[in-house]
């Protein structure tokens, strides 16, 4: 559990992060939106001290982290970076031993934890010996994330970690990290400035603007129950889509008649509105379901709205 | 005498050329490991203290400036002769382009690169020597590439401070005509140049697989080469000698010591210029000098009995192509108001003014003029120009003054002076080539070094100055189409000097007592 308390740091004395506070819980996925230069990369820094806090506190787990030596700190908080920040002049297996080495591990167990996440992440055992230059965006961002997650920490930041990737390997990758066991105890904190990764991944956002936090809550809490006009113009742009993909099929079932419940497909409980309906979409066959689907997700929106 | 071929000369002296590449090899290396040793922790301080980073640039950089034979010259006082002023100051000169790269290549390390380091848990130390030193590599690299090449350039010069190295034959080579020796320094020196500057460049362009190799390569080459050159200098002589290049390749110099006594001193090459303060200063005890050098009085030297005579008398005079002479044609009427003016002691006393009392020549040269009734105010003329050449040394410095004077008081035309001319070879080819008109010359180099006779005519010929000198002025009359002018009067030749009061202690008079010392020890 991270908790921070009243944080602020400025930069010749212009004020970037103004007394915000948070709490990122066990097992959660806590995502800083905002646009450029609201603060977010820099209150995500501050929890490793990359970025030492002008005032407040911030503590891991109850321990304040000025306590704490700033390298023992570091090795235990995994760190991913947009530009996968992977040292050019390492193979991509160095590259993932860099803190299992400050660690001291046996080389064996280093050796087989590797094989273990780059099949987790899946990456072929080639690239081992390339070096990064010689690897595709994806593959980098890939080995960066292995790197981060090879000593098991119990909390990992992101600062846009799939920022410089196009779409279609960025949606991949989303959709491995989404299952990824890995990370299902962790409590992770991720900076994006993408409204649809915040609501994909995210289990909770926190909306910055300005070095302050303007909202947090779930994606829902988001769309349906705004706080200010600030939050609700920030959604406007991609608000239909977001309500798809936030609705998942549990929560429009109650909407639904017994006959339509798509045995058939590949769905369960989880998948989102959005997702069934680009599936049903497809066929031709299956227009009455994609109708049904659609009438249901009215029925439960307007619930929503009210 | 026919003119050996280069490849002759490459075979009858290949060990000398693979003592003078190893001790130019080691020059290099020794002083640019130390530059590495003190510039790279250099460059990574200011590149933390980027504040500093004007300061110690601009310093290297100043210091690069100073000219090599300034900076050699500079050194001698602390560091005496040999190869230590020559590393140090070999040392200097690789010092700017290493910190310079080094603080290039590390503050040019990618941001994002040194924050994922410190985000993994990286302490300084790791952050600098895993990350930041291996991505500046390349950088640092290439620095060294340009130490590497401008070390093996001005390694040459170390000769002049008995520090060996390819300069010696190159030096040699100038002062003794001999261009096979010239080239058989020079070509060496080149290709050490392109080896080096080509391997380095390998290196660099190898990638980083290689680098994280390269800490175990690095040290071993330098440590290598460090051992071979430390065994091919070491020297425990009992007395040291130090001979300038042209003595080493005269038959009376080196070659006469050799042959006529079978002294074999085992001497370092060194240059003139510093050799008499070095002999005073104790880094040398025995020396080739000019019996007529202001500073074996200055320095109180002795002269050593040369009982055997190898080193004839010679005249100096002037050197000018008749065609010349008849160009001006007042002035050989003017260069001879000087001839028979000389004795060896009015030479050394003025020598001596020079090199002692530091008197400028133009005052030592106008003083001797007046009190020999023969000053007279310049006269401003405009009817051509004379060009006056000399050699790096006092006497000749003053000896051009002397003629500049009488040419502007006694003719129309103008003067030019082109003085310190860097050996026998420049001199003489500069007046071949027309590039000056006149400078004095001696008998005997112009015998040994120009001519080259055959031995028959050598013996014949040396047997008095008068003879040489009517021998020297056919033979170049007939070979070059340029005359000898009268003689000035004094006779220099070449001599071996000891300190006073070593050879006294030694009870070492002349050339045979040395023999019988070194024979005993």
């Amino acid at each position: 559990m991270i908790k921070v308390e009243s944080v602020s740091k400025s930069f010749n004395g212009k004020p970037a992060v103004d007394s915000i506070s948070f709490q990122a819980n066990d097992r959660e996925i806590l995502v800083l939106l905002g646009t450029s230069g609201c603060g977010k990369t820099t209150t995500l820094k501050m929890i490793n001290r990359l970025v030492e806090a002008d005032s407040g506190n911030i503590l891991i787990n109850g321990e304040n982290i000025r306590n704490r030596n700033v390298e023992a700190l570091r090795m235990g908080i995994g760190f991913v970076m947009q530009h996968s920040g992977l040292f050019p002049h390492y193979t991509v297996q160095q590259n993932i031993a860099i803190v299992p080495e400050l660690l001291r591990w046996e080389k064996k167990v280093t050796k087989s934890r590797t094989k273990e996440l780059l099949h987790k992440l899946h990456l072929s055992e080639d690239v081992l010996t390339r070096f990064p230059g010689e690897l595709s965006g994806g593959q980098q961002q890939r080995v960066g994330i292995a790197r981060a997650l090879i000593a098991n920490t119990p909390v990992l930041l992101m600062d846009e970690p799939f920022g410089a990737l196009d779409n279609i390997t960025k949606a991949d990758i989303h959709a491995e990290f989404k299952s990824l066991e890995e990370l299902k105890n962790k409590t992770i904190i991720l900076v994006t400035h993408d409204v649809q990764e915040a609501f994909e991944l995210g289990h909770r956002i926190c909306l910055m603007n300005k070095g302050k936090i303007i909202q947090t809550g779930t994606p829902k809490d988001m769309l349906y129950h705004p706080e200010s006009q600030f939050v609700s113009d920030f959604f406007a742009e991609n608000r239909l889509l977001l309500e798809y993909k936030t609705a998942a099929l549990k929560d429009v079932s109650p909407f639904m008649k017994a006959e339509d419940r798509y045995e058939g497909f590949d769905f369960n409980e989880t998948t989102s509105v959005w997702n069934a309906l680009q599936k049903l979409s497809a066929d031709h066959e299956d227009t009455t379901h994609y109708e049904n689907l659609i009438r249901s997700f009215n029925d439960y929106r307007k619930l929503q709205i009210l | 005498m026919t003119q050996q071929s280069f490849w002759q000369f490459i075979m009858e002296q290949h060990e000398k050329l693979l003592t003078q590449i190893v001790q130019h090899l080691g020059l290099t290396f020794l002083s640019l490991l130390l530059a590495i040793v003190i510039g790279v922790p250099l460059g990574i301080f200011i590149a933390r203290k980027r504040k500093l980073s004007t300061p110690v640039l601009g310093l290297a950089g100043v210091l690069q400036t100073i000219p090599s034979i300034a900076l050699l010259g500079f050194m001698i006082p602390a560091f005496g002769i040999g190869p230590k002023p020559a590393i140090i100051a070999l040392l200097i000169y690789a010092l700017l382009p290493v910190i310079r790269n080094t603080y290039t290549g590390i503050t040019e390390v990618s941001p994002a690169v040194v924050e994922a380091a410190k985000a993994l848990g990286m302490n300084k130390r790791q952050l600098l020597f895993r990350v930041e030193l291996p991505l500046a590599m390349p950088v640092i690299i290439a620095g060294i590439r340009t130490a590497a090449v401008i070390n093996v350039g001005v390694a040459t010069l170390a000769s002049f401070v008995a520090a060996g190295g390819l300069g010696e034959f190159i030096f040699g080579g100038i002062s003794l005509n001999n261009t096979n020796m010239i080239l058989a320094g020079a070509i060496p020196a080149a290709l050490l140049a392109i080896v080096l500057d080509q391997a380095i460049a390998v290196l660099q362009k190898s990638g980083y697989k290689l680098f994280q190799k390269l800490k175990y390569i690095i040290p071993a080459i330098v440590v290598g080469v460090g051992v071979v050159y430390g065994l091919t200098s070491v020297s425990d002589e009992k007395i040291k000698a130090g001979f300038t290049p042209e003595f080493m390749g005269r038959q009376d110099g080196d070659l006469g010591l050799r042959s006529v006594y079978g002294l074999h001193v085992n001497p370092v090459v060194v240059s003139d210029a510093i050799m008499y303060k070095a002999a005073y200063e104790r880094e040398l005890d025995l020396i080739s000098g000019y019996s007529t050098d202001g500073r074996i009085k200055a320095f109180n030297l002795y002269v050593l009995n040369d009982d055997k005579k190898i080193f004839p008398p010679y005249y100096a005079a002037p050197v000018i192509k008749t065609k010349t002479l008849e160009k001006f044609p007042e002035l050989e009427r003017t260069l001879n108001l000087l001839a028979g003016k000389f004795n060896d002691s009015i030479m050394t006393d003025l020598n001596y003014q020079a090199d002692y009392l530091h008197h400028t020549p133009e005052k030592i040269a106008k003083d001797f003029l007046i009190k020999n009734k023969l000053y007279r105010k310049p006269n401003k003329g405009n009817a051509g120009a004379v060009r006056i050449g000399s050699k790096i040394f006092g006497e000749q410095y003053i000896l051009a003054e002397m003629y500049r004077m009488l040419i502007e008081g006694y003719t129309q035309y103008q003067v030019q002076t082109k003085t310190g001319l860097g050996g026998t070879k420049i001199c003489f080819d500069a007046l071949m080539n027309d590039a000056i008109d006149f400078y004095p010359e001696y008998t005997g180099t112009g015998l040994l070094v120009l001519l080259k006779p055959s031995a028959e005519d050598l013996r014949k010929v040396t047997q008095s100055s008068e003879k040489t000198y009517r021998f020297v002025d056919s033979e170049f009359q007939k070979q070059y189409g340029i005359q000898w002018l009268k003689p000035l009067g004094f006779n220099n030749s070449y001599a071996l000097m000891m300190r006073k009061k070593q050879a006294q202690e030694l009870g070492i008079k002349g050339i045979s007592d040395l023999k019988k010392y070194f024979d005993s020890n």
